[in-house]
């Protein structure tokens, strides 16, 4: 089967693509989708894939993603592409991209980070982005691999 | 570089330039100093320690540093004689604190909390440690101590001994002195080695590196041999605290191999690392060092508060 028809199934909504295969569950936790919401839900996993080997595709109906939402999928998925549909077919395709910073999305791990008591907008410099690590703003630890994953 | 209104919470966030320019400003306010007997650059200026947790030393440094450059001081030792007590909050402790001050000098047990301070005052901000993060002021006062003693920092072979794994010190000292042209060795018991990414990042910048468990076998290559202690409190348990402790200890005995010209640093205070008859050695440099705090945390006052003519 050609992949573009595996993405075309739905009408319009969101196909998350080249998710590392066995992290579906992660981005549709990331979305809030977990719970039944109305739109249909279509989940393709550990597909054969060129570029990762193996993948997961999530395809979203009638939903779009923040900019926020992007942001979080990168961070677990960072080879993921964004395809958007509409009347059946993609309109707008992207990649994910780990922004610079990251503001908001994850809670420090330190638990003697300031930012896990005071109110403050918990922050992250990217340090690098393959393989991530991403450095506390305030604490200045580093985190990477499950502990990223684990402080979404 | 604008030091005018400069927070200073991580050596992270300095560059070698910042470095070598602190240092040769704290050596000339020194020269001042031993001139003049005391200065007046901050003459009507206020500092404010805010120590939430208690370090006597420190604060006595920085309370030194301030009065001899002519400034005066108000602040607190602990955090339960404050209102934090009754959960107000750091960033309305320090919007309140710097409607009284200049400059704010801030030690919390939290890490990130000197950080978060200085997002929220206007007035400059100095880290004099945050949890078990950074305590930078420490880091230049030990290159100041290094250089003031050999006339450079580049070209000396420096080993770091004690407790590499937990020392907070010993690794903002290791990521400074990467700027320079060093030899470090690195003497630990096994379980307490420096991190590795520490390790590969000073390889990475050019340092050779040796790791060793043996004090005695490295000791003839120093120039400087820079003693930490064996911190309980660090420890996650026990067990493992009892295997380490004790594992060093600088004495007469140790040091007969050493060169003529080899100093030995602590970031004091010591339990038995060193032993006291070390003291009356030309060895000895830490109390040297204790005194260094002062022109350094001089010339960081005198720079951020902008009263220095530079
Ligand atoms: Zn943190």
């Amino acid at each position: 089967m050609p992949e573009n028809l595996k993405i075309e199934v739905i009408p319009e909504g969101t196909v998350i693509d080249h998710i590392p295969a066995g992290k579906w569950l992660k981005v549709i936790e990331i979305l809030g989708l977990t719970k039944p919401n109305g739109g249909t839900l279509l989940i393709a996993s550990n597909v054969p894939s060129k570029k990762l080997g193996r993948k997961d595709i999530v395809k979203v109906e009638g939903r779009y993603l923040s900019e926020e939402e992007v942001n979080k999928i990168a961070l677990i998925a960072p080879m993921a592409t964004v395809n958007i549909v509409k009347d059946y077919k993609i309109i707008e395709k992207f990649n994910v991209e780990v922004p610079d910073e990251i503001t908001g999305i994850l809670k420090c791990p330190n638990p003697n980070c300031v930012s896990n008591h005071e109110y403050v907008t918990p922050r992250f410099h990217v340090e690098s982005r393959d393989p991530l690590k991403l450095r506390c703003h305030y604490c200045e630890r580093t985190i990477e691999g499950e502990d990223i994953m684990g402080s979404l | 570089m604008d030091w005018k209104g400069r927070d200073v919470i991580s050596i992270r966030d300095f560059s070698k330039e910042d470095i070598e320019f602190v240092l040769k400003v704290a050596e000339r306010l020194e020269e001042e100093l031993n001139e003049k007997g005391s200065l007046d650059y901050a003459r009507g200026k206020i500092l404010a320690t805010l120590f939430f947790e208690p370090s006597t030393r420190t604060r006595l440094s920085f309370e030194s540093a301030m009065h001899r450059l002519g400034g005066s001081v108000i602040g607190f030792s602990s955090a339960s004689s404050t209102s934090v007590k009754k959960g107000e909050s750091l960033a309305d402790t320090i919007k309140t604190v710097e409607q009284y001050s200049n400059v704010i000098v801030i030690r919390h047990p939290m890490e990130g909390a000197a950080r978060l301070a200085a997002e929220v005052a206007e007035i400059p901000v100095i880290n004099a440690g945050d949890g078990s993060n950074q305590h930078p002021t420490q880091t230049l006062l030990d290159l100041y101590t290094i250089k003031k003693a050999f006339g450079k920092i580049d070209g000396l072979t420096i080993g770091l001994l004690g407790d590499l794994k937990y020392g907070r010190t010993v690794h903002s000292l290791a990521e400074a002195l990467a700027f320079y042209d060093v030899e470090l060795y690195l003497i630990s018991p096994e379980l307490l080695r420096m991190p590795k990414h520490i390790v590969d990042e000073l390889r990475e910048r050019g340092v050779k590196v040796h790791e060793t468990t043996d004090l005695e076998g490295a000791i003839p290559e120093l120039d400087v041999l820079y003693v930490t202690r064996i911190q309980r409190e660090r420890f996650p348990d026990e067990e493992e605290y009892l295997k380490v402790k004790g594992s060093y200890q600088v004495n007469i005995g140790v040091l007969k191999n050493a060169k003529e010209t080899l100093k030995v640093m602590h970031p004091l205070p010591r339990v038995d690392e060193i032993h006291p008859e070390v003291d009356k050695t030309k060895h000895a440099l830490y109390f040297r060092q204790v005194f260094s705090g002062v022109p350094v945390r001089m010339a960081l006052l005198g720079l951020t508060l902008g009263v220095l003519e530079v």
